[in-house]
């Protein structure tokens, strides 16, 4: 029979609940400013924001990026106005949106997250997101992401002063995420999300030399969904806390994918750079699926593989 | 800005692998020399959109010229759309060039490597615009006509086959022309030539910088120009170049 109710895009990340499962990945979405000019924000569950440190971070020389098939390279090394700024400017205007808020943190040391998390602590936003898996800057994020006991330690850390839930967003360039997850949840983080970008590098053959500035980029798109895919299956048959998937989301099926891998949540992220409206266009598609399929709640799909 | 199906009303390859597409986009009326637009490829597996400048603008006929140098995978496909066919586009971005403050002065346009396309669109909104144009050979002299319409056209090439042999600066030094303003766009060490001459002369110069670019839109900071001053939306020295430009004051950018 037919369900011709509307289903359910309700889902619950460690006690806040979205209205749908699609956010934006950090660092594809700005504080939302620019998308804005698209479509409503509030068609999200939640604006997940660049990552933000406690002082402005000038990023790396250009270029920056490259395509490469069914994907891109990037090396924007987490340019950001800082913590103060942030709050002043990017957190009021998107408390005009009935959206989530959820606020990327970087850092090249424990005290430099910390500072952030603490500047945060007294501002109404729904949760943070730890960057430790950023393949673009030399010092903190992945280096924090590819070893189990700094995640542990960081995670700890950050717990003890965060006031808001805590989502650490984990690297994929190492050998067994599930050791990364399990060492996240030993912390005390609320949730994990996967994956940051795979580091790669292009050369530029006319030229002689690298395609990035930086050398090194973080590849992202269509092209390493796959990969997004599986790691986002044995995160979450490892631990018991949430997982936020992502990786290549391009599509409504891409995003299906990813939930019954297991993620509670999806994030959209280069997709908005071919379309601007792609994560708003996901979120509906989720909903068309779940209809066409006869499912009540798009929790009736969460892990069913 | 809108983003929206545009309708090619033609297409014409005009000097080796060089080519002028017209397309009908609705915000036509709304599109100011020096902006560009950014056109998508069919499918996702070439993934960003390129950025490509406006060489005309027709509002009566919500129309744009686009004239683009044929580089790689995007610009391939683009060249084979013919009258008919309909593509994805984003535009107007991006900011322009300061029109209004210069309509009634003498404006030296000065274009070089695939920069000579703004600076048609410059010249049909501006009363006095003096060409300045740099190219490889009189072979791969692009847009001719359209420089040439106007009197004091200054013209350079490597290979001396057509104007002074040299670069567009040594054109521009061999007319002697005197302008009150400059507008450039070109490749950096050309950008840099021309900042320094109109340093020289002591008159204003602006210039359209070009950078490999994904969003389009001023999210993802992967086109920034190193700045003189602190930019407005990181706070650091380095403003996006689709978002914050693509044209600069050039005493605000930092071209070493």
């Amino acid at each position: 029979m037919i369900n011709k109710m509307r289903p359910d895009l309700t889902t619950t990340l460690a006690g806040v609940t979205l209205k749908n499962p699609v956010m934006t990945a950090s660092g594809t979405f700005g504080s939302g400013m620019e998308y804005s000019e698209f479509f409503d924000l509030s068609a999200l569950g939640a604006v997940v924001t660049k990552g933000v440190a406690d002082v402005p971070w000038p990023g790396n020389p250009t270029p920056r990026v490259c395509e490469t098939p069914s994907g891109m390279l990037n090396a924007i090394g987490l340019q950001n106005p800082g913590i103060d700024v942030f709050c002043e400017r990017d957190l009021p205007f998107l408390r005009q949106y009935d959206t989530r808020i959820i606020v990327n943190v970087c850092g090249h040391s424990e005290e430099e997250y910390l500072r952030v998390v603490d500047r945060l602590a007294d501002e109404a936003i729904d949760m943070m997101e730890i960057n430790i898996s950023c393949p673009n800057v030399k010092e903190g994020g992945i280096a924090f992401g590819t070893d189990p006991a700094a995640v542990e330690r960081i995670t700890r850390a950050v717990k003890a002063h965060a006031r808001q839930p805590v989502i650490m967003k984990l690297s994929p360039n190492v050998t067994d995420i599930k050791v990364m997850a399990r060492a996240a949840e030993a912390g005390g983080a609320d949730a994990i999300s996967l994956i940051n970008t795979l580091t790669g590098m292009k050369i530029d053959i006319e030229r002689g030399t690298f395609a990035l500035a930086n050398r090194t980029g973080g590849l992202s798109g269509p092209a390493i969904h796959p990969v997004a895919v599986r790691m986002v299956y044995e995160a979450a048959h490892s631990v018991s806390i949430p997982v936020i998937g992502m990786g290549g989301i391009a599509t409504a099926e891409d995003a299906v994918e990813m939930l019954m891998a297991g993620a509670t949540a999806v994030s959209v992220g280069t997709a908005s750079f071919h379309d601007p409206f792609a994560a708003k266009r996901i979120a509906e598609g989720i909903e068309g699926f779940l209809a066409r399929k006869g499912y009540g709640s798009v929790k009736d799909i969460i892990g069913i593989v | 800005m809108e983003y929206t199906k545009a309708l090619v009303l033609g297409q014409e390859e005009i000097a080796p692998d060089i080519y002028s597409l017209t397309l009908k986009v609705p915000f036509a009326g709304q599109a100011r020399p020096g902006q560009f637009i950014s056109i998508y490829c069919r499918d996702g597996s070439t993934l960003l959109p390129r950025p490509i400048s406006i060489c005309r603008i027709d509002a009566e006929g919500s129309s744009l010229r686009l004239v683009y140098r044929l580089a790689g995978k995007g610009t391939k496909e683009f060249s084979a759309l013919k009258s008919g066919d309909s593509v994805q586009v984003l535009g107007p971005l991006g900011n322009g060039f300061p029109i209004e403050k210069f309509a009634d002065s003498r404006v030296l346009l000065v274009g070089g490597g695939i920069g000579v396309p703004p600076m048609v669109s410059c010249a049909e909104a501006l009363s006095k615009p003096i060409f300045a144009v740099g190219y490889r050979s009189r072979e791969l002299a692009y847009l001719l006509p359209e420089v040439t319409a106007y009197p004091e056209t200054c013209i350079a090439t490597e290979d001396g086959s057509l104007g002074t042999r040299g670069n567009v600066l040594d054109a521009i030094r061999a007319s002697g022309v005197e302008a009150d303003a400059v507008f450039a766009c070109g490749p950096a060490p050309m950008l840099r030539a021309v900042k320094a001459w109109a340093a020289e002369q002591g008159v204003p110069c602006f210039i359209s910088l070009e950078e490999r670019m994904a969003c389009g839109v001023g999210a993802c900071l992967g086109c920034v120009t190193k700045t003189t001053g602190v930019d407005s939306h990181s706070h650091v020295k380095n403003a996006r170049i689709c978002k914050d430009g693509p044209v600069f004051a050039a005493e605000e950018v930092d071209l070493s």
